[in-house]
C-alpha cells in the first residue's frame, strides 16, 4: 500500500465504473434519464478530478521513481499483479485525463440528445480506461486498458459520429488493433523472457540486442499508429472528423498521447540499444510528418480536418523529442504532449461551439465572426496562439525545448523539426483569419450568439492552464524533472556498455 | 470393481430413462415438466461430480481426475443452458416434445464418458453415445425442410467421421496391442516403437476427431448443421459436444500419443492455422448470424488448437482456459440469437438486428458483449482466452502460428464489431418479442462471466491448471 494509507490510483481509475452502475440504475422516462445520466456523469467525472488533485498536492518531486504504488496478486502463479503507480511522465496524464472529462461531459450537454444514458457511460468507461492505461505498472494491465479504450471510442465515433461514422468508426478500430496485436506479440515475448510482466522489473531488464530490434518493431506497430506517425496516420482525420466534439476532444486530448506515453514507458526504457539504433528511423517519419501534413492541413476545407492534421504535426515533434534521448528533448516532449492536450482539446471545443449554432465545419460558411462573438473570438485566439508556439503560451515552452534537445543531436535535424513552427501559424492563423476575421457578409451567421455561461465554463479552466503552463512551466515539469533525469541516466548507462555475452537479469536477480 | 467412480454418469443415465418413462406413460403435454426434470437431473449430477475422488474404475477403462472434473463441468452446464432455453423456444416452434430434454441427457452422459475415457473402445462408445442422439436433436424441427437437412448431413458426415476414427483405433490396436491408453502409452514410448502404420492410425484417430471440433479441413457440416437446427440445438452442438470432444483431442493426443507429439504437432498446427484463416475468410459475408456463428466456431477451434499443437502442461493449459471462456460466450451469443423473434417468427439475418440498442437496449449490450469479447477484446474474457493459447505458443517459439493468429484475430474483429455496428450505428426496425425468462437468465448469466472474468480469472486459471496436470501426473 502507498504512503496515503488507501488505494488512491484505483480509487480515481475504477470510480468513474461507479457511476455507469448508478446511470444504468435510473429508471423513468427519456427525459428524466437523460437529465439524470448528465448530472450524474458530471458529478462523478468532478468528484474523480476532485480526487485526481491528490496526487497534484501530495507529489513528491524528488522520487524519480513510482509513487502511490499499489498491488495486488492477480493471474496466481504467472507473475502477474494488478499494480498501479505514477511517476513523473504519467502523473500528469492522469491529471489532464480527469481535467478533461468533465470538460467533455459539459460540453456535449446539449448537443448529445439521443442516447443520453449510452453516451455518458461510455466516456465514464474511457475515462476509467485512460486513467488505468496512465497508471497500470503491468504490462498485461496496461495492455488491457490500452486496447479497452477501443471499445468506447469505437461506439462514440460510430453511435454519435457524423455522415461517414461508420467508416470512420471501422477504420479506427482496425487500425489501432492490428497494431495493438502486434504489442501483444511483444508483451508476451518479454513475459517469456523474462518470466514477468512488472514493468519497473522490464525495465531493468536487458533484452539480447537482436530481440531487442524486434521488440522494438513491434511495440512501434503499436504505438505509431496510437501517436499518429506518418505514414499511419490516416485513420486520425476520418476519425476526427466523424466523431462528435467530445469525441474529437478525447481522441487529441488523450489518446494521441497514448503511443508516445508508450515509447517513453516502454521502448525509450526497455529497449535503448534498438531505440538508438532505429532513432534515425523515427526522425525521418517525424520530420516528414511535421512538414507533409503542415501543408496538407494548409489545404483543408474542414476545420476539424485541419486540426487533426495538425495534430499530426504536433505529435511529430514530439517523438522527435522522445528520441533525442537528451533531458530537454524529452522534457519538451512531455510538455509539448501536455500541451497539445489542453490546446487541441480546446479547438475542437472553439469548432464545436460553432458548429452547434450553424452546423457546419466548411472554413467558407463562416467569416467576420468577430462582429458577434467577441468573446469568442478572443478564447479562440488564445488558443490559436497557444498552438502555434507564441512565447508565453504553452506551445510555446515544449517546441523551445525539444529544439534545444534536437540541436544536441544534429542540427539539420533540430531544422527540419522547427520548420513546424513557421508552418503552423501558416495553416492556424490562416483558419483563424478566415472564420473569425473579415466582413461579416454571410446572412445566417448575423444571428449567432457569443458564448453562454455554460461555455465558458468549459473554456474558462482550459485558458487558464494554457497561460499557466506558457508563464510558469516550473509548476509542471516539477513533476518529471526527477524522473527524467534518471531515464536519461540509464539509457546513457545502457547504451555505454555494451551488454556481455549474458545478462543478469534483475528478474531473476531478485527473486528470493 | 469400484463402480462408484462413474456414480454421476451413471446416475444421469438413470435419470434419463425415467424421465422418458414419466413421458411415455403420461399422455397430457408434459414436455415443459420433463425438461424441468432433466434441469434437476444435471444439477444432481454436477452436485455428484463435484464430490465424487478421483481414480480409476472398470479395469482402468474409465478415469477420473481434475480434467475430467473441470470438463464435466462445462458439459453440464452447457447442457442445462440448451435445456432452459429450449423451454420456451420449442413450445412458440411447437417441437415441444419430451424426447428433447431425454436425448439431451443421454447425449450428457455420452460426452462424460468420452471425457473419462482412457481405453479406446469405452473413447468409441462414448462417442457414438454423443452422436446419435445429435443427429437425432439436429433434425428435431421433422417437418423443416432445413432442420432435417441438418439431421441428414451431420448424420452421413458424423458416421464418415466415426468411421475413420474407428479405422485409426484399428490400427493402433494393430501395432501397439492393446486398447488401454497407459499400455499403449507404454509402448510409444519405446524408442523406435513408432512404426508407421501407428503414425497412419494416430492420423486417422486425429482425422475422425478434428471432425468432431469442426476444425478445418473437416469442418463441412458446420455451416450447415448450425443453420439449419433449431437454435437451442445450434447453442447445444457450439457448447457442450465441442468441450467433449476437445477434452477427448487432449487426452488422446496427450495420454497414448504424447510421446509421438513430434510427429502429430505439425498435422495439429496445419489443422490449427488452417482453421484460423478459414474460419476468418467464410465468417467474412455472411448474412445469416448462426452462418456466422459457425465459421466463428471455425476459427475459434484454430485458435484453441494452438494450446494443443504447443503440447505440455502449459498448452493444455491454454487450451483448457480457452475452452472454459469460449463455450461460456457462445452459448450466450446464441441465447440471444434464441431472442431474435419477430411476431412470432424467429430471425437469423444480421440486419435484422438493426438499431437494437434502441429498441430492447439490455439485449443490445449483451450481444455487443459477446462479440466484442469473440472477437478478444480485452477486458472481456474472450482476451484472456486468446493470452494463454498465445503464451503458450511464443513461450515454445512457436511464432509462426502466433503471428497468424493475431493477424486472423484481427481479421475477425471485423465481422464481430460490424454485428456491432448493426446493432448501434444503423437505424432501428421493428422490436423483437419479448424474451423468455430462460433467455433472458442463460444471457445475463454468461453476460456477467464474460464481463467480469477479469475480476476473477484466478479459479478458473488455476482449475485448468490443475487439470493440464492431470494429464501429465
Amino acid at each position: 500500500m502507498n504512503t496515503l494509507g488507501f488505494p488512491i490510483l484505483s480509487l480515481v481509475t475504477w470510480l468513474p465504473l461507479v457511476g455507469c452502475v448508478v446511470i444504468l440504475s435510473v429508471r423513468g422516462d427519456e427525459a428524466t434519464v437523460a437529465a439524470n445520466a448528465r448530472w450524474t456523469a458530471l458529478w462523478t467525472s468532478l468528484i474523480v478530478l476532485a480526487l485526481s488533485l491528490v496526487l497534484w498536492v501530495e507529489w513528491n518531486p524528488h522520487e524519480a521513481g513510482f509513487q502511490f504504488v499499489e498491488q495486488v496478486k492477480w493471474l496466481p502463479g504467472y507473475e502477474v499483479s494488478y499494480k498501479m503507480g505514477v511517476d513523473g511522465i504519467s502523473v500528469l496524464f492522469v491529471l489532464l485525463t480527469t481535467v478533461l472529462t468533465p470538460i467533455c461531459i459539459l460540453a456535449s450537454w446539449e448537443s448529445i440528445t439521443k442516447y443520453v444514458r449510452e453516451y455518458m457511460i461510455a466516456f465514464l468507461i474511457l475515462e476509467t480506461m485512460l486513467v488505468g492505461l496512465f497508471c497500470a505498472l503491468d504490462f498485461v494491465v496496461f495492455y488491457i486498458f490500452f486496447e479497452g479504450v477501443l471499445i468506447p471510442m469505437y461506439l462514440i465515433i460510430g453511435v454519435w459520429g457524423g455522415p461517414r461514422r461508420v467508416y470512420a468508426a471501422f477504420k479506427f478500430f482496425l487500425f489501432t488493433l492490428t497494431g495493438s496485436v502486434l504489442m501483444l506479440l511483444a508483451l508476451l515475448a518479454m513475459w517469456s523472457y523474462a518470466h514477468t510482466t512488472d514493468i519497473p522489473t522490464l525495465m531493468h531488464t536487458s533484452f539480447p540486442p537482436h530481440m531487442q530490434t524486434w521488440l522494438f518493431l513491434a511495440l512501434l506497430a503499436s504505438f505509431a499508429v496510437k501517436v499518429p506517425m506518418w505514414p499511419v496516420h490516416t485513420w486520425l482525420p476520418d476519425a476526427h472528423v466523424e466523431a462528435p466534439t467530445a469525441g474529437s476532444v478525447m481522441l487529441a486530448g488523450v489518446l494521441l498521447k497514448m503511443g508516445a506515453y508508450g515509447f517513453l514507458r516502454f521502448s525509450v526504457p526497455m529497449l535503448p540499444l534498438a531505440s538508438v539504433q532505429l532513432a534515425p528511423l523515427i526522425f525521418t517519419i517525424s520530420v516528414v510528418a511535421v512538414i507533409y501534413t503542415a501543408y496538407v492541413a494548409l489545404a483543408q476545407t474542414d476545420m476539424k480536418k485541419l486540426v487533426a492534421y495538425s495534430s499530426v504535426a504536433h505529435m511529430g515533434v514530439v517523438t522527435i523529442g522522445i528520441f533525442t534521448f537528451n533531458v530537454q528533448g524529452i522534457q519538451g516532449a512531455l510538455f509539448l504532449m501536455l500541451s497539445h492536450g489542453i490546446v487541441s482539446s480546446a479547438l475542437f471545443l472553439i469548432i464545436g461551439v460553432i458548429y452547434d449554432r450553424l452546423h457546419t465545419r466548411e472554413i467558407s460558411r463562416y467569416g467576420g465572426l468577430a462582429d458577434r462573438m467577441p468573446a469568442y473570438a478572443l478564447v479562440f485566439m488564445v488558443f490559436v496562439m497557444a498552438s502555434v508556439g507564441l512565447p508565453g503560451t504553452s506551445g510555446f515552452v515544449g517546441e523551445f525545448l525539444v529544439t534545444i534537445g534536437a540541436l544536441h543531436i544534429n542540427f539539420w535535424l533540430a531544422i527540419l523539426g522547427t520548420m513546424g513552427l513557421i508552418l503552423g501559424p501558416m495553416y492556424t492563423l490562416y483558419l483563424y483569419r478566415r472564420v473569425v476575421f473579415g466582413r461579416l457578409t454571410k446572412i445566417d451567421l448575423r444571428g449567432m450568439l457569443d458564448l453562454s455561461p455554460r461555455e465558458i465554463a468549459v473554456f474558462a479552466p482550459l485558458v487558464v492552464l494554457t497561460i499557466w503552463m506558457g508563464a510558469y512551466p516550473t509548476s509542471f515539469t516539477r513533476f518529471w524533472d526527477a524522473t527524467v533525469t534518471s531515464m536519461v541516466q540509464q539509457h546513457q548507462q545502457a547504451t555505454a556498455v555494451p551488454p556481455g555475452p549474458e545478462p543478469v537479469m534483475l528478474a531473476q536477480a531478485v527473486r528470493p | 470393481m469400484n463402480w462408484q467412480i462413474a456414480l454421476p454418469e451413471i446416475a444421469l443415465a438413470v435419470m434419463a430413462m425415467m424421465i422418458l418413462v414419466y413421458g411415455v406413460l403420461r399422455k397430457a403435454e408434459q414436455a415443459q415438466t420433463a425438461t424441468m426434470m432433466a434441469v434437476g437431473a444435471l444439477l444432481v449430477t454436477g452436485f455428484l461430480v463435484m464430490t465424487r475422488a478421483g481414480g480409476a474404475g472398470f479395469h482402468d477403462q474409465f478415469v477420473v481426475d481434475a480434467f475430467s472434473a473441470l470438463v464435466d463441468g462445462l458439459i453440464l452446464v452447457s447442457s442445462a443452458f440448451t435445456l432452459i432455453v429450449s423451454l420456451d423456444y420449442n413450445q412458440r416452434e411447437g417441437i415441444s416434445r419430451f424426447e428433447f430434454p431425454v436425448l439431451i441427457l443421454f447425449a450428457t452422459v455420452g460426452m462424460m464418458g468420452m471425457v473419462s475415457a482412457s481405453n479406446l473402445i469405452t473413447l468409441y462408445l462414448s462417442l457414438e453415445l454423443l452422436s446419435l442422439p445429435s443427429y437425432v436433436v439436429a433434425a428435431f424441427d421433422r417437418d423443416d425442410l432445413r432442420s432435417t437437412e441438418a439431421g441428414l448431413k451431420y448424420f452421413v458426415l458424423g458416421a464418415l467421421a466415426s468411421g475413420l476414427l474407428l479405422y485409426g483405433i484399428s490400427l493402433v490396436y494393430g501395432f501397439s496391442g492393446s486398447m488401454d491408453f497407459a499400455t499403449i502409452g507404454r509402448v510409444l514410448s519405446a524408442p523406435g516403437s513408432a512404426s508407421p502404420g501407428m503414425i497412419v492410425g494416430v492420423v486417422f484417430v486425429i482425422v475422425g476427431l478434428a471432425f468432431k471440433v469442426s476444425a478445418a479441413p473437416f469442418h463441412m457440416w458446420t455451416p450447415d448443421v448450425y443453420e439449419g437446427s433449431p437454435s437451442p440445438v445450434t447453442l447445444f452442438f457450439a457448447s457442450a459436444p465441442k468441450v467433449a470432444a476437445v477434452g477427448l483431442f487432449l487426452r488422446t493426443l496427450s495420454e497414448p500419443f504424447g510421446h509421438l507429439l513430434g510427429s502429430w504437432r505439425l498435422i495439429i498446427e496445419i489443422i490449427s492455422i488452417a482453421s484460423m484463416i478459414l474460419g476468418t475468410l467464410g465468417a467474412i459475408g455472411q448474412t445469416n448470424i448462426k452462418r456466422l456463428m459457425a465459421y466463428s466456431a471455425i476459427g475459434h477451434i484454430g485458435y484453441a488448437l494452438i494450446g494443443l499443437a504447443v503440447g505440455g502442461p502449459i498448452g493444455i493449459r491454454g487450451v483448457l482456459v480457452y475452452m472454459t471462456v469460449y463455450i461460456i460466450m457462445t452459448a450466450g451469443t446464441f441465447a440471444c440469437i434464441i431472442a431474435m423473434r419477430r411476431r412470432g417468427i424467429a430471425v437469423e439475418r444480421i440486419e435484422d438486428l438493426g438499431g437494437l440498442a434502441s429498441t430492447d437496449p439490455a439485449l443490445a449490450l449483451a450481444f455487443a458483449v459477446f462479440m466484442f469479447s469473440l472477437a478478444g477484446i480485452p477486458p472481456l474474457s474472450g482476451f484472456f482466452a486468446k493470452l494463454y493459447v498465445f503464451l503458450a505458443a511464443v513461450n515454445a517459439g512457436m511464432w509462426t502460428i502466433a503471428i497468424i493468429g493475431v493477424l486472423t484475430s484481427v481479421a475477425g474483429a471485423f465481422y464481430y464489431i460490424h454485428v456491432v455496428k448493426v446493432m448501434y450505428f444503423d437505424s432501428p426496425r421493428a422490436a423483437f418479442d419479448r424474451k423468455s425468462a430462460g433467455v433472458t437468465f442463460v444471457a445475463t448469466v454468461t453476460g456477467l462471466y464474460t464481463l467480469l472474468f477479469f475480476v476473477f480469472p484466478g479459479p478458473f486459471v488455476a482449475a485448468a491448471n490443475a487439470a493440464a496436470a492431470a494429464l501429465f501426473g
